[in-house]
């Protein structure tokens, strides 16, 4: 930052700032409403949380069945040791804790203790990806590249509400553990206004389009349907499939998306390492297919404190960035492929 | 207890003669320590310093004091026992072939290609193992959800977690005691195995654990800390913390490496400890002398 000239900056904000965008339809707490709704059905459903059931919806679930609500304190090890202890006894629990914690600090109990059995534990992590203006400490940039090597493990990266509510349901009925990526607290509402429905294992393609095909996962598809729309109107057809099932990948659709002579980008709210974007190159490659994919992701670095509409765009996730981006392909389509911009560490963030 | 349920009911416990209990897991132990050479033979090596020196602990559990039926391994009512320290898995594959859950004849398969008796426990291969332990500091927090969960839906079972003193290095074993005392968890019975030893040395030079019993005190625990070869007071204890409630109890058993071999309890102490093959023989010479004494 060269300029001296005061002004107004964006502040963090709360850690869980929505990003919704100002005016965007949203939906309250969708995972911990649909929670209930199931408990309601499904007596063996319990709920855990370690010192973060209000922020991550679960307390909506432990104000409705206090009886099935389990502290576990901030003691992540033991909350998912105890997750597996009783999916042993045959209940189905769902743990949340913030996706850094069930994935960094306690991965060896969510490998040994829930994945190796194969056990019904539903492992919900708040904060994925760059939703929170808190820094590396809370930015789950890497869970999925670190979770995806994690044999019998299912992994779902919801875009809005309506995959929450719709999700919730499937991955208690799914035998095996999962891991669900929330979004919590005002959650987007999108998919409602498509001929769309959740299903475990599945893409689906949310709009068709000649030029450009979006392969997108979780908060990235609400952005790559903002993007086609801005595309349309500059006469870009654009394609969204929309991959929420991370693992296992649907990749016959993946095939089918890229087995044309359109731009392919993929979306992501994670790391450009070992997520949806490799994901879909390896796909490719296996398959012998040669079509040149263009990341839309998060750098391979630790990500910067700051408001977190300031950090969308400037780590290159937000439906400007990601529209500038794609012109920028299309326009130099012999241009060298190169991976996301990795920014400098800022001297001036928002936050200062 | 029922025909089809093992010897250890508890509603025995006032019933059966005190000394001829101690005569049975006295035999217990014993043929737990045969199989556990025998086992050891297979290898050449291993943990059977370990399994010498828990063997009275098991023969206490399995023969008086857990519920299960041996020919289901999954009947719900069964108490839990979990095997946190999986690289004891020769033990307690000894202590289950005496106890009739898995063939005495399937030991010398033991560690072998396609066996059901891998040399660190796994719950997917063997009838009877609840957990798959060996990432250490994980028994004890499957142990409180299980607890947790059966407590949930009425079922009167019993939670048993073996641990090993060099066991509570791990931050998560403290995360799960303090987990058990926070929920009152009286269904649950931790069994610290104390030998004093562990992987790079004395547990005492690795990372100090004493004042082991003070800790879980501290840590709200109904705790006992027994001579864990003396079938005598392992009883004493185990009598006991089945009848406390209203928190989580400790059966901390001090025992010694080889113990019921002179042979390997007068060595130098290893974790893996060597043995020659003309010594196996050596070794059973002198458990069996020690039963007759």
């Amino acid at each position: 930052m060269t300029s001296t000239a005061p002004r107004k900056k964006l502040t963090t904000s709360a850690m869980i700032a929505s990003f919704a965008d100002p005016g965007q339809r949203t939906t309250s707490a969708p995972f911990g409403h649909a929670l209930n709704r199931l408990a309601e059905e499904r007596p063996e459903i319990v709920g855990l949380s370690a010192d973060l059931a209000k922020y991550t919806d679960m307390h909506v679930f432990r104000d409705a069945h206090p009886d099935r609500f389990f502290q576990m304190g901030m003691a992540e090890q033991v909350m998912l040791g105890a997750a597996a202890g009783m999916a042993e006894v045959g209940l189905v629990p769902f743990a949340s804790t913030y996706s850094v914690f069930a994935t960094r600090r306690a991965y060896d109990f969510l490998c040994l203790d829930i994945a190796e059995p194969g056990l019904n534990v539903n492992v919900v992590g708040a904060l994925p990806g760059l939703t929170t203006g808190y820094g590396p400490s809370h930015q789950a940039t890497e869970d999925l590249a670190i979770l995806r090597g994690c044999p019998n493990l299912t992994i779902v990266d919801p875009c809005d509400s309506v995959d929450i509510e719709q999700a919730v349901p499937a991955l208690a009925a799914a035998p095996g553990p999962t891991y669900l990526r929330l979004l919590r607290g005002a959650v987007p509402t999108v998919l409602d206004e498509y001929d769309y429905r959740f299903e475990l294992g599945k893409a689906a393609e949310l709009r068709t389009g000649r030029d450009v095909v979006l392969v997108s996962t979780g908060l990235m598809t609400m952005r790559a349907l903002q993007a086609a729309a801005r595309l349309e109107a500059d006469s870009v057809d654009v394609a969204v499939l929309h991959v929420p099932t991370i693992k296992p990948l649907d990749t016959e659709a993946i095939l089918r998306a890229a087995r044309t002579d359109r731009l392919l980008v993929t979306l992501e709210n994670h790391t450009v390492i070992g997520g949806l974007a490799e994901s879909v190159a390896s796909t490719l490659a296996y398959a012998g297919v040669g079509t040149r994919v263009v990341p839309i992701a998060l750098p391979d670095e630790f990500l910067a404190a700051g408001a977190l509409p300031t950090l969308h765009d400037r780590y290159g996730l937000s439906t400007d960035a990601v529209v500038a981006r794609i012109k920028a392909e299309l326009d130099g389509a012999d241009a060298p492929h190169r991976p996301p911009t990795a920014w400098p560490a800022d001297p001036a963030p928002a936050t200062a | 207890m029922t025909a089809s349920t093992s010897s250890a009911a508890p509603d025995t416990a006032g019933t059966v003669d005190r000394e001829e209990r101690i005569e049975r897991i006295r035999q217990a132990a014993y043929g737990i320590r045969r199989n556990a050479l025998d086992m050891g033979e297979v290898q050449g090596q291993g943990y059977i310093g370990q399994a010498l020196g828990v063997a009275d602990v098991l023969a206490t559990v399995y023969t008086d004091q857990l519920r299960f039926r041996p020919e289901d391994p999954h009947w719900p009512g069964r108490d839990r026992f979990l095997l946190s320290i999986g690289h004891y898995a020769i033990a307690l594959y000894a202590a289950m072939a005496e106890a009739g859950i898995i063939p005495v004849e399937e030991l010398e398969t033991y560690g072998s290609d396609d066996s059901r008796l891998p040399m660190s426990a796994m719950a997917s291969y063997t009838p009877g193992m609840e957990i798959s332990g060996g990432s250490l500091g994980h028994g004890l927090g499957v142990a409180t959800g299980m607890a947790l969960g059966l407590r949930l839906q009425g079922n009167p079972a019993r939670v048993y977690d073996l641990l090993s003193d060099g066991e509570l290095d791990e931050g998560s074993t403290w995360e799960a005691a303090m987990s058990c005392s926070h929920h009152g968890l009286d269904n649950v019975t931790a069994i610290v195995d104390v030998n004093a030893l562990q992987a790079d040395g004395p547990t005492a030079g690795v990372l100090r654990t004493e004042p082991v019993t003070d800790k879980w005190r501290a840590f709200g625990w109904h705790a006992l800390r027994v001579d864990g070869n003396d079938v005598a007071a392992l009883v004493d204890a185990f009598d006991e913390v089945r009848e406390h409630r209203g928190s989580p109890s400790v059966v901390i058993c001090d025992t010694r490496i080889g113990h019921g071999v002179p042979l390997l309890a007068n060595r130098e102490k290893a974790h893996f400890m060597r043995v020659e093959e003309r010594e196996w023989q050596i070794a059973r010479d002198q458990l069996q002398e020690g039963l007759t004494r």
